[in-house]
């Protein structure tokens, strides 16, 4: 009877039970997909925040080239031509265009339709071509960032005058330029072609991506050998049960969770202030990110290099090949799949690595593009953090662009790593 | 010649010996019985003299570029007036600076102080006696080691071993640069906190409840001494590591539960990887994110329910600091809840327990060493996070546990400390490495007693 009684009570109990395992499961799916909803919003904001600035707003203006008004002609010298004022002749077609404006501020603002760089276009023209003096040509120019960000429909022209960037004199000027077909968003050049900029429409990322391009090449040339040598000495000659071989064990799996702004400090203490290495260049850069990457290469590089089958280096002995002729003939190559896939996601998180780079000068504002790894540079990830501390509206719009060139680079680098993996996995 | 045009004309020579050393052995060999008799294969010998002649060379190149300044800084320094030498040693860093600038900008005529003009030029000379001598030495270093090597090889000269010798001890040095990077951390945060606790007392940094590093610029100027009290520094960052756990840690576990335990093999294919991406991120995306999207957000709900929140609020950060961690906890938790043997789990069902029951009262208990290590893990990972802190929490040391208000952080202040522009001796740049010091021991910590806690827990199933 006793025993029919318990059944009783664990029927009674199994509705709760399954209940209870049903809200369990659930709480489950829940956090995985509260986890993937904030991936989602975070890749939603970054898009949309960043697709337009891959647009940019030109403005179509006719310029008379003015010998009287630049005060040169095509026979002047280069220097001449070099320093004469286009701005005033982008100024005078201004004028032109919209007559009687007066006023200091109300004349700064018409100045301000078209970006500064115009009279940098005109000069170039002009220095490559000197006969256009005197004649009448009509440029696209960049437009100032307050004109793009509205031609983008970031500005409500409905809010109160005073709440907002641009007054309502300003949008008469914008719509007579709308109306003459003279503003167009076209894609963003500057964007990939220019350096860094105060003026947020003549700002691009060259100077980052060639920085980071050398910080990169200056890390994988010197973390790649160190990691790989590193790798093989602690799997296939270390001595066992040494304290040597012990101590570096248990410092490669310290390192790797040390704080990376650490990584930093050492920079700026033992590179720069002890030996001299110039800072802000890509050599000190890839010098910290390279005791950074150390420790995911090495880890990977063991892991690729112990899944080796002994068979395969004993065969290699056997027939007379010393230890060090094993390793670089048969080990290493049948290793190497697995290594660089290890050397591609440590090259990848050395190119979001921001903190550490902060401490050692790549923080600096440099508007040239780098050409070598000892020139002053900044690299994409610090870019970010810079441009994302801009007050100008069309920065943050800058700012979400760069973060998607940089995602883009990464997913690239993570891509090429799963294809190596699926392409060269071997099951021994 | 510059360093890298040494470097470059270097490796074109080390080309040139491997091919002498090669052709050297076979040249050898013929003599008498030909290429059998060598002990090593031929290009051995090239491998020897090629490291004969670029070992020597490089390590004189490298010793030399590392000391070069500071040998010819202290030449000029005695090259001075005894009376400037007699100065204070920040003046004196000024001066030298100065002549250094001089000297590289190569407008030294025009420089009116005359001291500084025969310093600058006597820089300038000791600069271009050193270049000139590194070449040469150099050069005559890797010729002789060259010709040294080419001389000694005879067909029974051992090469290979000689270069596999060479070899492995090549690969116990790189081996070894992991210890040389702990060491250099160690040494460069101690020595410099050493400097600062000379002048602020590790008690009032330790135990102060202050922290406003500013310093005056004249010493009669207003509260120019500076606290540094740390105390609110570390309990913003707990604050906002403690926020950032209290997100990731149930999410990331449950994921990890649900994906170890319950979800079919294409849902976890698909869905770790996934997760995963949280991590790739770089850490100046989530702090973008933080700033420009969770805080006004965080900031509006507060408004719209009638509370005040900062703008730069802690909860904004530690939210953030929250989701970059989830598949950290989730793929450490993932890791030790699939060790569990698969016999408890089965005890656990004959007894008709159901698949939570089993999970909560007998996976999980077993897991929880391992869990715990993951956590203290994840913990250290969020201590020593910086973006998202730098960008989205505040600047100001606020002492308080309101995750509502603007908090500062470690790294927020190393940071801060070390991007303006001021001398690098002063007390507040030195407070930044005293800060990284506290960093470093507490995530090392950390990270001892979880990576024992997992060991210990592997061992027991093994």
């Amino acid at each position: 009877m006793s025993n029919s009684n318990s059944t009783e009570i664990i029927r009674a109990g199994l509705k709760k039970r399954y209940a209870r395992e049903k809200r369990f499961r659930l709480f489950g799916i829940a956090s995985l997909m509260i986890s993937f909803a904030f991936l989602l919003v975070l890749l939603f904001t970054i898009v949309s925040k960043g697709w337009p600035a891959f647009q940019q707003t030109y403005v179509k203006l006719d310029i008379e080239l003015d010998e009287s008004v630049l005060k040169v002609n095509s026979n002047s010298d280069e220097d001449a031509l070099y320093s004469a004022n286009y701005q005033k002749v982008v100024r005078a077609s201004l004028n032109k265009m919209f007559p009687g404006v007066s006023g200091r501020k109300k004349k700064r603002d018409l100045r301000n339709i078209v970006s500064n760089s115009a009279a940098y276009t005109i000069r170039d023209d002009v220095l490559a071509e000197p006969k256009l003096l005197g004649t009448k040509q009509t440029y696209w120019f960049l437009a100032k960032d307050d004109i793009d960000v509205f031609m983008k429909g970031k500005i409500d022209r409905n809010l109160p005058e005073d709440e907002r960037r641009l007054k309502d004199y300003q949008f008469e000027w914008i719509d007579k330029l709308i109306e003459e077909d003279r503003l167009e968003k076209r894609f963003n050049t500057v964007l990939f072609s220019n350096g860094d900029s105060r003026e947020p429409e003549q700002a691009g990322m060259k100077g980052a991506i060639m920085g980071s391009l050398f910080t990169m090449l200056v890390t994988l040339m010197l973390s790649f050998p160190i990691a790989v040598a590193a790798a093989a000495y602690l799997e296939e000659f270390a001595p066992q049960n040494n304290k040597w071989v012990d101590i570096i064990e248990i410092n490669i799996n310290n390192l790797a969770a040390v704080p990376s702004i650490v990584f930093g400090l050492l920079g700026l203490a033992v590179y720069i202030n002890y030996f001299g290495v110039p800072r802000s260049t890509p050599l000190i850069g890839g010098l910290v990110l390279t005791l950074m990457t150390l420790p995911t290469i090495i880890i990977a590089s063991r892991a690729a290099i112990k899944s080796v089958p002994p068979s395969i280096k004993e065969a290699a002995i056997g027939l007379g090949a010393s230890r060090v002729q094993t390793l670089f003939q048969h080990t290493l190559p049948l290793a190497m799949p697995g290594i660089l896939t290890g050397t591609i996601i440590g090259m990848a998180q050395a190119l979001g690595e921001t903190a550490p780079l902060l401490m050692i000068g790549m923080i600096a504002f440099v508007a040239e593009v780098p050409t070598g790894v000892l020139d002053p540079s900044t690299v994409m990830p610090v870019q970010i953090y810079l441009w994302s501390d801009s007050p100008e509206r069309a920065f943050t719009e800058r700012t979400s662009a760069a973060i998607m060139v940089l995602l883009g680079f990464l997913v690239a680098m993570n891509l090429i790593a799963i294809m190596l993996r699926k392409k060269f996995e071997r099951r021994w | 010649m510059p360093t890298q045009t040494i470097l470059i004309t270097l490796i074109a020579l080390l080309i040139f010996s491997y091919f002498i050393g090669h052709k050297r052995s076979i040249a050898v060999s013929s003599l008498d019985k030909g290429r059998r008799n060598l002990h090593s294969r031929p290009h051995y010998y090239g491998y020897m003299v090629a490291i004969w002649a670029g070992i020597p060379a490089l390590l004189i190149l490298m010793l030399w570029s590392a000391f070069n300044s500071s040998i010819i800084t202290s030449l000029t320094v005695s090259g001075l007036p005894d009376t400037l030498q007699a100065e204070s040693k920040d003046t004196l860093g000024l001066i030298i600076n100065e002549v250094k600038n001089l000297a590289v900008s190569g407008q030294i005529a025009e420089e009116t102080d005359a001291v500084k003009r025969d310093a600058a030029y006597n820089y300038q000379r000791l600069q271009s006696i050193s270049t000139l001598a590194k070449t040469v030495v150099v050069f005559v270093a890797a010729l002789l080691g060259m010709l040294f090597a080419w001389r000694l090889i005879n067909p029974e000269l051992r090469a290979r071993n000689k270069v596999e010798t060479v070899v492995r001890w090549g690969m116990i040095i790189c081996a070894s640069i992991a210890i040389l990077t702990t060491v250099g951390i160690v040494f460069s945060v101690l020595f410099e906190s050493i400097r600062f606790f000379e002048s602020v007392p590790a008690s009032d940094f330790l135990f102060g409840t202050k922290w406003s590093p500013q310093t005056s610029i004249r010493t009669d100027q207003v509260g120019s001494s500076g606290s540094f009290g740390a105390i609110p520094l570390f309990v913003g960052t707990l604050l906002i590591s403690v926020i950032a756990l209290v997100i990731a840690v149930p999410l990331g576990l449950m994921s990890a539960i649900y994906l170890s335990e319950y979800s079919s093999r294409r849902v976890r294919s698909f869905a770790k990887p996934t997760l995963e991406i949280l991590a790739g991120i770089p850490t100046v995306v989530y702090g973008f994110f933080a700033a420009l999207t969770v805080a006004p957000f965080l900031r509006d709900l507060g408004e719209s329910i009638g509370l005040s929140v900062a703008s730069e609020s802690a909860l904004a950060a530690g939210v953030v600091m929250g989701i970059m961690i989830i598949p950290f906890v989730s793929s450490l938790s993932d890791d030790v809840i699939s060790a569990v043997p698969q016999a408890m789990r089965d005890g656990s069902y004959g007894m008709g327990a159901t698949k939570s029951e089993t999970i909560r009262q007998v996976v999980i208990p077993a897991a929880l060493p391992g869990i715990v290590g993951g956590v203290l893990l994840a913990a250290s990972r969020a201590i020593g996070e910086t973006m998202i802190v730098v960008m989205a929490a505040g600047l100001s040391a606020n002492l308080t546990v309101n995750p509502l208000e603007a908090v500062t952080t470690v790294t927020v202040q190393i940071v801060t400390l070390l991007t303006g522009d001021q001398e690098f001796d002063s007390p507040k740049t030195l407070a930044a490495f005293a800060l990284g010091l506290g960093l470093f021991v507490i995530t090392l910590l950390l990270n001892f007693v979880a990576l024992q806690i997992i060991r210990k827990y592997r061992e027991q199933y093994e």
